[in-house]
């Protein structure tokens, strides 16, 4: 365990000298700083001239649009943070004195993955505590279910993290980078195929999506998400461009945990026999 | 008797259709130097690599002080620097050796002195709070060979140590590999400046298409004297006399050729030839430099 935290602090210490930090934290509050802004003229508007369900409907709104950008966010950062720390040291040979200090393989990946995750969960933290903070100081807003909403964005990073730690015991760097982008692409799509296929009562479409979010169970985590974050009168009129028409079942949440366990487990494995 | 320092058996790699180490067996006892030598492409970094756990064998087996090689429990007591060695630029020179250190479960005062010592062997205790990426390649050469040494390892791999160094950088390593070997660590030295390994090595062993075809110890090789014999008159008979002294008997340019074991063969053949009545015109004597012997074994 002592070589997993050692692998784990050397991420950070990485991610920390070489100014992904820095670059994350200063486009992460401006990123909240932008936010705090329009939501502040939006619901100076709103509070003048909306009735009190208006109010309520504009605002999960706008906090629902900060949070898909934040979503997005997590996920670019999920991979790109991922995509190339073994990839990178594969690819270099730093990897090879690491290999031979007496540290089980195994080790080597989970701190990686370990200090990814950090990284990753600081971010998301940044993000959407941010968006909440000032939804709730500038607008007195919060979304339904936050605590039951945001770890679920934390999940979908933590899937794509998973995939990009997995791809890069075997991919280069770029080969990486472009098949997680691509399954993250084949989720997205899927995620649409279902709810289109649902408003549609299409059910092959319907099932290609729900096979599609088995693949890669991302995008099925955000429509869950989305679904517990909105007024119970939205979601269930299924009105805005942020309501789900087919909700993601509870059991996808179980999933994608699984599914992180399993792609984690033959990241371990692949990295294990893999020759350096 | 103490387990060798390294031992391996049939030892074989196949990458795809294409084998990189065919068979490699050998053994190297501990307090050792040994140098590994071979043309490019004989499957020297790839043996290296399998013997560190870095590449699974197809096929064979081996042991580290008495550990199945790729095991945790040997690489405890084995440090390593490859022939590129890549670190994490964006540390200083402290930095990376606490960090593989703490790898090798070192920690506390007793790995900050350990780095100190190491630093000041080297010669890098004045940069050693620099950026890695601020090096020289001869300085990030020493550094890599810092951190091969750290936890006093019983077998250290150097592969091409003295790649990028200039003269003083490789009497550098040569005292380095002395000192290592005066407290009794085995050395398995992959070089191509024969020189060097001429100089430092104990024994060493040529591979040749991923197969190990010879090893010698470096003193046997300093008493083989290749010897040039200029006569009035030679033929078989007088070939074949001079065999009793040497081996590889040979007449070329004119001149007769033979290979003997030691100096004091030379007054032997010089008055075996006088009480044949043979006229002897000219005889030099010169040791066969390992390059020589390379030559002959790899070439």
């Amino acid at each position: 365990m002592r070589a997993v935290l050692t692998i784990a602090h050397l991420t950070l210490a990485e991610a920390r000298r070489r100014r992904i930090l820095a670059a994350a934290l200063l486009l992460g509050v401006a990123f909240v700083l932008l936010f705090a802004l329009g939501f502040h003229f939006i619901a100076r508007d709103i509070r003048a001239h909306g009735s009190p369900a208006q109010q309520r409907f504009m605002m999960s709104f706008v906090v629902m649009a900060a949070l898909y950008a934040a979503n997005f966010l997590i996920v670019m950062t999920s991979v790109l943070v991922t995509v190339d720390t073994l990839a990178g040291e594969i690819a270099s040979g730093v990897i090879e004195t690491l290999c031979t200090k007496p540290v089980p393989r195994w080790a080597v990946a989970l701190g990686k993955w370990l200090g990814c995750w950090v990284i990753l969960a600081m971010y998301a933290a940044l993000l959407c505590g941010g968006v909440l903070v000032v939804a709730c100081l500038v607008g007195g807003y919060t979304p339904p279910n936050a605590a039951r909403g945001l770890p679920l964005l934390l999940l979908e990073g933590t899937v794509l993290l998973t995939l990009a730690l997995a791809g890069g015991t075997r991919l280069s760097t770029l080969a990486n980078g472009v098949t997680v982008f691509g399954l993250y692409g084949l989720a997205f799509v899927g995620g649409w195929m279902e709810q289109i296929g649902t408003l549609a009562s299409n059910t092959t479409a319907r099932y290609i999506g729900i096979a599609a979010s088995l693949l890669v169970p991302s995008e099925s985590l955000w429509q869950l998400a989305s679904h517990h974050m909105q007024p119970p009168i939205v979601r269930d009129l299924g009105i805005g461009p942020f309501s789900p028409m087919s909700v993601p079942s509870p059991a996808m949440v179980a999933w994608a945990a699984g599914y992180v366990l399993i792609a984690l487990a033959v990241a371990l494995r692949l990295f294990h026999t893999r020759d350096l | 008797m103490a387990e060798p320092a390294l031992e391996a058996q049939a030892l074989r790699k196949d990458f795809g259709p294409k084998t990189a180490v065919r068979d490699l067996t050998l053994s190297v006892p501990r307090g050792e130097v040994f140098g590994f030598l071979g043309p490019n492409g004989a499957g020297k970094t790839t043996s290296i690599k399998m013997l560190l756990g870095l590449v699974h064998p197809t096929a064979g087996g081996g042991r580290l002080l008495g550990e199945p090689i790729g095991g945790t429990r040997a690489r405890a007591r084995v440090g390593y620097l490859p022939e590129h060695f890549a670190f994490h630029e964006w540390l200083r020179g402290r930095e990376l050796l606490r960090f593989h250190g703490r790898l090798l479960g070192l920690g506390g005062s007793s790995l900050d002195a350990g780095i100190e010592a190491l630093l000041r062997r080297v010669e890098l205790l004045e940069a050693g709070d620099r950026c890695l990426r601020e090096y020289s390649k001869g300085m990030k050469q020493r550094i890599g060979l810092a951190q091969a040494l750290l936890g006093e390892p019983e077998l250290v791999f150097l592969d091409e140590p003295t790649s990028g160094l200039d003269p003083l950088g490789r009497l550098l390593v040569r005292d380095v590999i002395r000192d290592l070997k005066s407290r009794g660590t085995a050395i398995f030295l992959n070089s191509h400046l024969l020189s060097e390994v001429e100089v430092t090595c104990d024994r060493v062993a040529f591979v040749k298409e991923g197969r190990v075809v010879r090893e010698m110890t470096l003193g046997a090789a300093e008493r083989d004297l290749e010897v040039e014999l200029r006569l009035d008159r030679y033929g078989p008979s007088v070939l074949e006399g001079l065999a009793r002294f040497g081996s590889d008997v040979r007449e070329e340019d004119g001149h007769v050729r033979l290979h003997v074991d030691g100096e004091e063969r030379l007054p032997e053949v010089s008055r075996w030839l006088a009480g044949q009545g043979i006229g002897l015109y000219h005889l030099a004597a010169r040791r066969r430099s390992l390059e020589d012997v390379f030559l002959e074994v790899v070439g």
